[in-house]
């Protein structure tokens, strides 16, 4: 048994466990990463990386094949023919939907810090406070200042380029300089600005794409071909594979085990603590056991989740962390695809160079600042202007030279811009183990039952009237409100399941993310996550894990958790 | 949120969505076809791809700068076809090279291969419009709907199109949100 022992053991090799896998090794635990898919090599796996619209046969569309093979990424842009094999198998990796849900998952090496949109925000206090203040869910069991240096510390490293704008709802971090608005985004910024009374900003997007280069870790510069969801080949944009996972190679202190489906936390009754976990190999079907003094699960949201459920059973029937009633309830996500676009008149002797892989941002002004509406809680916008392409409308001609002179030129300028809303957490919203179903490996999967509430689709009214208004008030014409169908899932911000909170009673880890019921076990995925604030969440596991490998390696050397 | 982009491949120079594997972006979703035309007479000859080139390049000819022809454009429009759309699409495309055939051997009786250079614009010119009436009054596609989505997405995604007709720099490495342009200038291909 002794060469399947480990200091620590991190189930899952995604955003967050890449960097506890970072923190744990370079704080000189042994650590063994388990990985449930393919491994991918950081520059020589990226294999589209290089390829031109023209290398592919369908030229990055979906063929009628790929539609078939896969039922739920269908519903959305994942399933192209450029990230082709970069999203789950759905065939061998089934779920139930009771009620729809959109379940985007990324099974390899790295797994969706590869295709993330690597937008990057800090929580603000309201949000931590949120909870408390609406007297809903459970309060958080931490504070802004209890992640701030966190922050700065993931941010530090990542590489977050960005501008500080002194807003209370969106606290400033350690940015690189921030990419530029384009004159367009600019001049509607400042119409924004000006029009409503400084209570409302548009500002660049805060994004994990470094610009300045990090040679301690061998990262360029973004050379602004936005091609980031094929793999950099500069590391240019924060991924597992482009910063965590060298750092913690670089320790020696790394195994790294692709392949290695976690079947469950192993329970030792005796100690009330974990003792290890049980893989399944994907390949060979073998079942293995490796031990560890302490376990991080950061399999993301909805499938940490399903490994505590399918664990200690014996123990408790709904599994390791169920003892609160709240593991697999209080679903939550982005809800989006609710905005408003239109034409702006002018600029014609303006153009743009580079593709910037990156948009404006506007902060939540809904709800705060004496702001009152007939829903809690609020929403961001994400958005860019940009000219028209060939693919627009050319008035009066179609066919022929002149045409296709027309459309060899840009066409007007036009904006848009998108929100995206926060999610109450609802027990009522949640997923559980379903028997009947089993997936490729004859495991039980997940099932399904989450939909918007009544809070969600009153803001969306105002995700697109407030779009609308916006636009207007900065001069665009032609503006045009949209609110699309928004399956819950599609923002691929899955949020909540084991959250963190100050009752064991009602919550299913404390506010170090240790479970509860089993203190050497950490969650510090999406799943941790007690409220869903409505900024895009990665930055924020990122400091959350970083802050909790911080106190579990402080806790072992105590002898706490051993 | 540019990952969000692809959804934006709605190709509104043709007034409608984009036909084929892009059929979510319209919001409809197909089902099987029960069509007994078998998938043998789904097949597209040497003389269909030589067909399609002419009408592409009739759509988007070559200038001062590279035609659908230079950019392999009916080749490319087979592979889309034969993957991407479904039986049913599949069907009213290849019943569309026919019904052009027979519009153009019974208005100028020759085929489209034989005619002058005007003569195939006035025919082309003549679908475009039967094709936007078409679009405005029902939810069925007109065939030339697809053949010019298909030539202008082939085109302008071709390395012809993208590099001579637009714009292309595979690595910017930095950018300009205010660059000057004059009328004339090239459009960047993405």
């Amino acid at each position: 048994m002794a060469e399947n022992h480990y200091d620590a053991i991190v189930v899952g090799s995604g955003i967050s466990g890449g960097w506890a896998a970072k923190e744990l090794t370079e704080k000189g635990l042994k650590v063994l990463l388990l990985e449930r898919g393919r491994n991918i090599e950081h520059i020589k796996d990226y294999q589209n990386a290089q390829k031109e619209s023209w290398d592919y046969p369908h030229r990055g569309h979906r063929t009628q094949e790929m539609i078939d093979k896969h039922p739920v990424l269908k519903r959305d842009y994942p399933l192209n023919e450029q990230t082709q094999g970069m999203w789950v198998d759905e065939q061998k990796s089934p779920y139930i939907e009771e009620k729809r849900f959109d379940w985007f998952r990324g099974y390899h090496v790295g797994g969706r810090s590869l295709l993330w949109g690597r937008q990057s925000y800090r929580w603000s206090q309201t949000d931590f406070e949120a909870n408390i203040r609406d007297g809903l869910a459970v309060d958080w069991p931490i504070r802004y200042e209890d992640l701030a240096p966190w922050y700065s510390y993931v941010e530090r490293f990542a590489g977050i380029s960005g501008s500080k704008e002194g807003l209370d709802i969106l606290p400033d971090g350690e940015f690189l300089p921030p990419m530029q608005l384009n004159c367009v985004e600019k001049d509607v910024a400042n119409c924004i600005k000006e029009k409503f009374n400084g209570q409302r900003h548009m500002f660049i997007g805060r994004v994990a794409n470094i610009t300045q280069a990090k040679p301690e870790q061998n990262r360029v510069d973004c050379q602004y071909r936005n091609k980031c969801w094929l793999g950099c080949p500069y590391g240019a944009y924060f991924s597992t594979q482009s910063a965590t996972l060298p750092a913690a190679m670089k320790t020696g202190n790394l195994t790294l085990r692709p392949y290695s489906i976690v079947t469950q936390v192993l329970y030792d009754k005796d100690k009330k603590k974990a003792r290890g976990v049980e893989v399944l190999d994907a390949e060979n079907h073998q079942t293995y056991e490796y031990t560890a003094d302490v376990v991080f699960l950061n399999a993301s949201t909805l499938n940490s989740t399903w490994i505590l459920m399918n664990s200690a059973t014996d123990i408790w029937p709904d599994g390791l962390g169920s003892s609160s009633g709240e593991l697999g309830h209080n679903v939550m996500d982005h809800h989006l695809r609710a905005g408003a676009e239109g034409d702006v008149e002018g600029y014609e002797d303006k153009y743009y160079y580079g593709r910037r892989p990156n948009g404006f941002y506007v902060p939540r002004f809904r709800n705060i600042n004496g702001d009152n509406r007939d829903y809690l809680r609020g929403f961001g916008y994400q958005g860019r202007a940009s000219r028209e392409r060939w693919d627009r409308e050319v008035a009066e001609l179609s066919i022929g030279a002149d045409f296709k002179q027309a459309l060899s030129e840009p066409g007007q300028w036009t904006i848009g811009m998108g929100g995206f809303g926060e999610i109450l957490p609802d027990h009522d919203n949640h997923v559980s183990l379903s028997h009947e179903v089993k997936d490729a490996w004859g495991l039980p999967v997940l099932s399904f039952s989450v939909e918007l509430k009544e809070n969600e689709l009153a803001m969306r009214k105002d995700m697109t009237q407030d779009a609308v208004d916006m636009l207007e008030a900065a001069g665009v014409k032609n503006v045009r409100g949209y609110d699309r169908e928004y399956g819950v899932g599609m923002g691929i911000h899955e949020m909540g399941t084991a959250r963190m909170g100050r009752d064991p009673k009602t919550s299913v880890l404390n506010g170090f993310n240790q479970i509860w019921d089993a203190p050497n076990v950490f969650v510090t995925d999406g799943a941790c996550m007690t409220s869903a604030s409505c900024v895009n969440p990665s930055l924020t596991y990122m400091a959350l894990t970083a802050r909790a490998v911080d106190y579990a390696v402080k806790e072992l050397k105590k002898g706490t958790l051993a | 949120m540019n990952r969000r982009e692809l959804l934006k491949m709605i190709s509104a120079a043709t007034g409608t969505a984009m036909i084929g594997g892009g059929a979510l972006l319209s919001g409809c979703s197909r089902e099987p076809s029960d069509s007994d035309i078998s998938t043998a007479q789904l097949v597209f000859s040497a003389n269909d791809v030589q067909l399609l080139d002419e009408i592409a390049e009739t759509i988007l000819p070559r200038t001062d700068t590279p035609g659908a022809k230079d950019a392999q454009v009916g080749q490319f429009m087979t592979v889309y076809v034969r993957d991407c759309y479904t039986e049913e699409e599949q069907n009213l495309f290849h019943s569309g090279l026919v019904q052009l055939q027979e519009t153009s051997l019974a208005t100028y009786g020759q085929e489209f291969i034989d005619l002058e250079a005007e003569q195939r614009l006035e025919l082309v010119r003549e679908l475009d419009t039967q094709a936007k009436t078409q679009l405005a009054e029902s939810d069925q596609p007109h065939y030339f709907t697809m053949f010019k989505q298909l030539t202008l997405f082939g085109f302008f995604t071709s390395e012809p199109g993208a590099t001579q007709a637009l714009r292309y720099v595979a690595v910017p490495g930095r950018y300009d949100g205010c660059m000057d342009y004059e009328e004339g200038d090239r459009g960047w291909a993405t």
